[in-house]
């Protein structure tokens, strides 16, 4: 089984997040990058299916947000390639992402793709829904379990209140993975370093048009604090009168 | 009784092979053991171990790896040298066999403990294992209430650099203990820097916890960052960074000249002592941590300081000095909590502050920051809150100078 497992890499909350001159995204002077959590456990997950079944696993990654690192990682833990994708520019919408990873993945055969079913950055929907769209192929998201049956896909999918699902589904198929079915592995930093000495990473240009349909930021802004709350107290009827009094106070009723 | 030759003077042949190598290597280190037990029955989590260190040993030599790998055994060392101060063939079972059988799990993909495998990830990604970003490591200094200058902006050789470590720098608690040594350190006049957001772990916590690959990283950091500037000496508010520093670094051709705050302000008491004005009217005991204590002989320098405060009336626990039980904070310890809960049933610290409390002492003195919070977490879950202060050296010595109004609370 091919598997293809995409990684992206969002803010690291770390450090205080400044907003630049410009007041519509974020500034990246002092911002580091960090693989996106569900992402490491799409990664696990791969592995997992590699270690107990067989697969080649390639991971992928978009150039801007020192993706090198969490692909390098990847290849330690057990990848057996891994790409970066050039060409495109940073603080991209998810659609222009989703377009990336779909024309980069034509030169990547794959069974099953596996990436986190969402991102602290997303904008404009997620990455894995609007890949499946894309590639016109079948989508189970917020997963925590991939097994391989008779040439297709056993998925569990969570659902809200504690529900879950077992879903079969046909390959290739996307899979929006929200954990895998333990924690992602460690990887000795000895062997980080011995990887980054002896691999290469595959570089991959893409050209997405940028004018894709999509959303434009207007404003971003720290979350304004409320004013401090004002417990009301008394009879039903007191409350009521107050809050009635308040209401005329600031002119909302008469 | 303590057989083994721990504190020997800071040179690396007297401490060479501190650092593991692959298991054909380190295996042939114990050759020499003679299975007498002493070193399981010298561990304080020894009883809740699968496997005893001496048991352990006799595994790996007969190629048994595997089942002691993925036992309690190599989570439940916190690398309070018991064992290696105890063995009578000065084998190095603190620093060699548990270091090598961790980086066996690691390398066999055993999984980790979580909040162990967060600290090293933590360590390798921002160079602290709490998780906390370079461009914070300075925040300390608002409170200190005195010039705290960092060395790469000063563009002078200074008399002093001072490594305040993760811990102080980070952890709220300790926080305070890093300000007393800023306003102790000005009011003594000494010329002194700090690194500021350039410091990284020295990584005697990670050498020990087994990632060989993490601890040489950070060996070479550390190293090209003390090379860049110029400086007499360096001071630091913890014993593992000293440990690391004094011991180990020197193995790896690694020398600089190291002290902890004790030895260095033990060494200024003369200086100090017109400074120490207010009296502090207490019976304290003193713990003795791991590494300036069995690790490196320094038992008078702390009691030294103590003594010098006015008021203060020093009494022993009964297991002091070389027999003091650890904080169970360090070689990674500060991290395995839960597991050697669950392992033993309680934590080295609570049983620590049951030695400490029989004293009678009001003020349970340390100089380590782990010990600060450990010690008065197990106050305050054993229900004995309130019964005895907990306070590094350095707070005593900051309250003894400016007055109980003016040192952190």
């Amino acid at each position: 089984m091919n598997i293809s497992v995409l990684l992206n890499m969002v803010p690291d909350l770390v450090e205080e997040l400044e907003i630049d001159a410009s007041g519509t995204a974020l500034d990246t002077q002092w911002m580091r990058f960090l693989l996106s959590e569900s992402d490491e456990h799409a990664l696990e997950q791969a592995l997992l299916l590699k270690d107990r079944h067989g697969a080649r696993v390639t991971v992928l990654a978009l150039e801007p947000g020192d993706a090198e690192e969490a692909l390098f990682s990847s290849l330690a833990k057990g990848a057996d390639e891994a790409v970066k994708i050039t060409g495109v520019s940073p603080g991209l919408s998810k659609r222009v992402v989703a377009m990336a990873f779909k024309e980069a993945l034509q030169a990547t055969p794959s069974d099953l793709i596996l990436t986190g079913v969402y991102a602290i950055d997303d904008l404009d929907g997620h990455a894995a829904g609007l890949l499946a769209g894309m590639l016109d192929l079948p989508f189970v998201g917020v997963t925590r379990s991939v097994e391989p049956v008779n040439g297709r896909v056993v998925v569990q999918k969570e659902y809200p209140g504690g529900f879950a699902a077992e879903v079969e589904v046909g390959l290739p198929a996307v899979i929006g993975v929200l954990s895998a079915p333990q924690p992602p592995r460690y990887v000795p930093v000895a062997r980080i370093r011995e990887t980054r000495k002896t691999r290469t990473l595959t570089e991959r240009p893409v050209s997405v048009a940028e004018s894709l349909p999509g959303l434009t930021i207007r404003r971003l802004f720290k979350p304004e604090p409320a004013e401090r709350a004002e417990m009301l107290t008394g009879t039903l009827g007191d409350v009521a009168g107050q809050i009635v009094t308040i209401l005329a106070d600031r002119g909302l009723v008469r | 009784m303590v057989t083994g030759d721990l504190h020997r003077a800071a040179s690396g042949d007297a401490h060479a092979g501190l650092f593991f190598g692959a298991p054909q290597d380190w295996r042939r280190e114990f050759n020499p053991c003679i299975q007498c037990g002493m070193c399981g029955g010298a561990c304080p989590l020894g009883p809740a171990m699968d496997y005893t260190p001496r048991r352990a040993i006799y595994m790996a030599k007969e190629g048994l790896l595997d089942p002691v790998i993925r036992s309690n055994t190599l989570w439940l060392c916190v690398s309070c040298y018991n064992c290696t101060a105890r063995c009578p063939t000065n084998l190095k079972i603190t620093d060699i066999l548990f270091p090598a059988l961790r980086d066996a799990a690691i390398n066999a993909g055993i999984q980790l403990p979580g909040e162990f495998k967060r600290a090293l990830d933590n360590t390798y990604r921002y160079g602290n294992s709490l998780g906390e970003g370079p461009r914070k490591r300075m925040e300390w200094t608002k409170g200190a209430g005195v010039p705290v200058p960092v060395i790469s902006q000063l563009r002078r050789p200074v008399e002093v650099l001072w490594l305040v470590e993760c811990y102080p720098s980070y952890h709220p608690r300790n926080q305070v203990q890093a300000q007393a040594m800023a306003r102790i350190l000005h009011a003594a006049g000494v010329d002194f820097a700090i690194l500021g957001p350039e410091e990284r772990c020295v990584g005697d916590c990670e050498r020990l916890s087994g990632e060989k690959g993490l601890f040489e990283s950070l060996v070479e950091y550390n190293a090209a960052l003390l090379d860049k500037y110029e400086y007499q000496e360096i001071i630091t508010s913890d014993p593992h960074a000293y440990n690391s520093l004094h011991r180990v670094y020197p193995t790896m051709d690694r020398r600089y000249p190291v002290k902890h705050y004790v030895e260095f302000l033990a060494e200024r008491l003369d200086a100090l002592r017109p400074l120490l004005r207010h009296r502090i009217d207490a019976r304290v005991t003193y713990h003795d941590n791991c590494c300036l204590g069995r690790m490196c002989g320094m038992y008078e320098a702390p009691r030294d300081l103590l003594r010098a405060i006015p008021g203060i009336t020093l009494t022993e626990m009964a297991f002091a000095r070389e027999n003091a039980l650890c904080c169970g904070g360090g070689g990674g310890g500060m991290w395995l909590d839960t597991v050697i809960w669950q392992a033993a049933g309680d934590r080295l610290s609570d049983r620590r502050i049951t030695h400490a409390l029989a004293t009678g002492a009001e003020i349970l003195a340390v100089s380590c920051p782990f010990e600060t919070s450990r010690f008065e977490d197990s106050l305050k879950s054993s229900g004995h809150e309130g019964k005895l202060i907990v306070r590094d050296i350095l707070e005593l010595l900051d309250e003894s100078m400016r007055g109980r109004g003016g040192a952190a609370a």
